[in-house]
């Protein structure tokens, strides 16, 4: 986007107004996620600048047991075990979606993605009563079943996506040549639509991992998460090992960043190729 | 492929004599059914543990089984008198009778609570009257329970018995919407002190419509640029939406909660810059919600947009100067409409998301920036009201399923404007 030679004062004052706004929306949208990295190694304990030191010892306080490994153990319990049952039945789902059509079929998947619609408060409501009534209040399956729920609609989003661009007759050739549809399935389908059943598991993972508002209604002491933690020492008491984790999080969140990346080329590369 | 349907395949009709399109029919159907089942699993799930507890949610908003439950025969009689006049004897004697045993089995306070909804100060007479209820001896009990408190000769609380005599009611739904239902039936206006859940709702609507206002002014001009930028730079400006698009919103809200502090990094900038005298107050009021809800919706609008605007020549824009076109109607009549079914779902996704926001008001808002999903909270985790918090969530719920429509229209009226 350059401007043209011939360009009027009036689109010199537009092109430079534009750019403002932009540097203003970048700087802002990256800007507090970098300033508040430095201060997580202050060596003070006061959440500005300047630094009256560099120190590690916040994240000192984040390796204590309590209360943020702890929180760090049981999101890692439930994330994990949620991507592995939202991944099983969310590609399950997907799969059956685009294999053949059958009646209601729109219907079935507006319903299986509509998690994604409905606000969190009124999902996380909902969840709360009804595991009120079956005595999954506060215990670790209530807070994975919740999870899975709101986890599964990007599992069945990605897999669908990358199942359109499959060619099923290669499932086809796997059956004529006496392959059963299980085994055709692990050994064909599977690998060739892995990146996009990767992608829907990190989604499902994160969302899990990033999840609070759900946690908030459902889980008891014992399955405090990370988020909640977050969330009960940003309300309680803010000090600097909170931005310690927050760091980590940062770190955590760049590293998905580029594994997804990765794998959405790899998927468009493997479509583009097929095109060919 | 089906063959038309007059011919038959002789030569192929298998031993039980069917046709070949019958047997492709069959086949056709086994593969649907065999779909179906993979997908059974994830609906049955999604059955049960989603859509089933929210339609539940409408259940819960007019279940109303507490007295009942508690005071079975006083709720039959209020229930049957006609709330002109004090109602008789008998009625007194039940009461006293129900209170006695309810508190002597410590079920009194759930039927008291409930009570208490209608009028404050209910709660703590049924359990006073059930402390010195061993008091009263024998009939007549309309005295003696007068006698006791003498607030049981008020005709209002025999009313507020008959409001709540269950097992069904519509007073939550009505109290979401600032109404209730007067004792002869009629609705009317709720009392002022609870007239609160209107002024939510407004205020969720305008901060989801202000916060969306600023997406828009901010959003499109980055989501053009990264459009048209040069192939590198365009890469780079990316990765700067989608990293916050991946940061958890708490670590988002809690870089927040650390800049805009009274002795945060804005105000101590600010200060040193000379912009300002004295610390601003930027958070735990409207400024602090505003900008960070704007932060952690931003990125849902710029990557839809930016999706689309990736696929508009950049000819066009130059055909247009061709052909006349000043650069402001240019863009009015040539780039804008083609961008609109991207601007309409980043907005639809930023207003939706934005109307069911609850952690970040609560941990950057006052008091009086709190959203509907806060008095859903509120009811549900802390006051067990769970009649209020069911109609609160059917009034978010609905609010949300109001726009999609909107947004349909929006994005068929995008490709009618295109094509018209």
């Amino acid at each position: 986007m350059a401007l043209p030679v011939n360009a009027t004062r009036g689109q010199h004052v537009w092109y430079w107004c534009l750019r403002l706004i932009c540097a203003v929306g970048f700087l802002f949208l990256i800007g507090p996620i970098v300033i508040v990295v430095p201060i997580s190694f202050s060596a003070g304990s006061f959440l500005s600048y300047p630094l009256p030191g560099f120190s590690m010892r916040w994240y000192d306080a984040v390796v204590e047991p309590f209360p943020w490994m702890f929180a760090l153990e049981n999101s890692l319990i439930v994330a994990v075990s949620t991507t592995i049952v939202a991944t099983a039945l969310g590609t399950l789902a997907a799969y059956g979606l685009t294999r053949a059509d059958f009646p209601g079929k729109p219907f079935v998947f507006g319903l299986l993605i509509s998690p994604l619609a409905v606000p969190l408060v009124i999902t996380a409501l909902g969840l709360y009563f009804f595991f009120a009534r079956v005595g999954l209040v506060q215990t670790h399956i209530g807070l994975i079943i919740a999870h899975v729920v709101l986890a599964v609609p990007f599992v069945v989003i990605t897999v669908s996506a990358t199942l359109k661009g499959f060619d099923w007759n290669l499932v086809r050739a796997a059956e004529s040549l006496g392959a059963r549809p299980l085994a055709a399935f692990f050994q064909v389908t599977l690998p060739l639509i892995l990146p996009g059943v990767l992608a829907g598991a990190v989604f499902a993972f994160v969302t899990s991992l990033d999840e609070v508002i759900v946690a908030l209604f459902v889980s008891g002491p014992a399955q405090i998460t990370l988020p909640r933690q977050l969330f009960t020492g940003l309300r309680d008491q803010l000090d600097p090992s909170i931005v310690a984790i927050a760091t980590i999080l940062i770190a955590f969140s760049l590293a998905l960043l580029a594994v997804v990346e990765l794998l959405q080329w790899r998927s468009a590369r493997q479509r583009s190729r097929r095109e060919e | 492929m089906s063959p038309p349907p007059d011919i038959t395949d002789e030569g192929t009709a298998g031993p039980t004599g069917l046709s070949l399109e019958a047997k492709l029919r069959r086949a056709q159907r086994q593969r649907s059914l065999n779909a179906f089942l993979l997908v059974a699993p994830l609906l049955l799930f999604i059955l049960v543990v989603f859509a089933g507890p929210i339609l539940s949610l409408l259940y819960f908003s007019v279940d109303d089984p507490k007295l009942a439950e508690v005071m079975p025969r006083t709720a039959e009689i209020v229930a049957e008198w006609d709330g002109a006049e004090l109602p008789g004897e008998e009625a007194y004697a039940t009461v006293v009778e129900e209170i006695r045993a309810a508190y002597g089995d410590r079920t009194v306070a759930a039927a008291a609570m409930r009570l208490n909804y209608e009028i404050s100060g209910f709660r703590s007479m049924v359990m006073r009257t059930g402390r010195k209820i061993r008091r009263i001896a024998g009939p007549p009990y309309k005295e003696a329970l007068i006698g006791l408190d003498e607030r049981w000769g008020d005709i209002t609380y025999w009313r507020a018995i008959k409001a709540s005599a269950g097992p069904y009611t519509t007073r939550y739904l009505l109290a979401a919407v600032d109404l209730e239902r007067k004792w002869d039936g009629s609705i009317g206006t709720a009392p002022p002190e609870r007239t609160i859940y209107i002024d939510y709702l407004e205020r969720t609507f305008w901060i989801s419509f202000w916060v969306l206002a600023w997406c828009i002014a901010i959003g499109y001009p980055m989501a053009y640029l990264i459009a048209t930028t040069g192939r590198r730079l365009s890469r780079i400006l990316l990765a700067l939406v989608l990293l916050p698009f991946w940061t958890s919103l708490l670590v988002r809200t809690a870089a927040w909660v650390v800049l805009l502090q009274n002795k945060g990094v804005v105000n101590d900038f600010l200060l040193y810059a000379g912009l300002s005298d004295e610390p601003l107050t930027l958070i735990f009021n409207r400024t602090g919600v505003y900008v960070a809800m704007v932060h952690i919706l931003l990125p849902f609008l710029v990557l839809p947009l930016y999706a689309v605007m990736r696929n508009i020549p950049a000819s066009q824009m130059r055909a247009a100067a061709s052909l006349g076109a000043k650069p402001v109607a240019a863009f009015l009549s040539v780039y804008l409409p083609q961008t609109l079914p991207g601007l309409g779902a980043g907005c639809i996704l930023v207003f939706i998301l934005s109307l069911g926001f609850y952690i970040t008001p609560a941990l950057i808002g006052g008091a009086s920036d709190q959203m509907l999903s806060y008095l859903i909270a509120e009811f549900a985790t802390r006051t067990g009201n769970w009649g209020m918090a069911s109609a609160i969530a059917i009034l978010l719920l609905l609010s949300v399923a109001a726009l999609y429509p909107v947004y349909r229209g929006l994005v068929r009226g995008a490709a009618g404007f295109r094509f018209g």
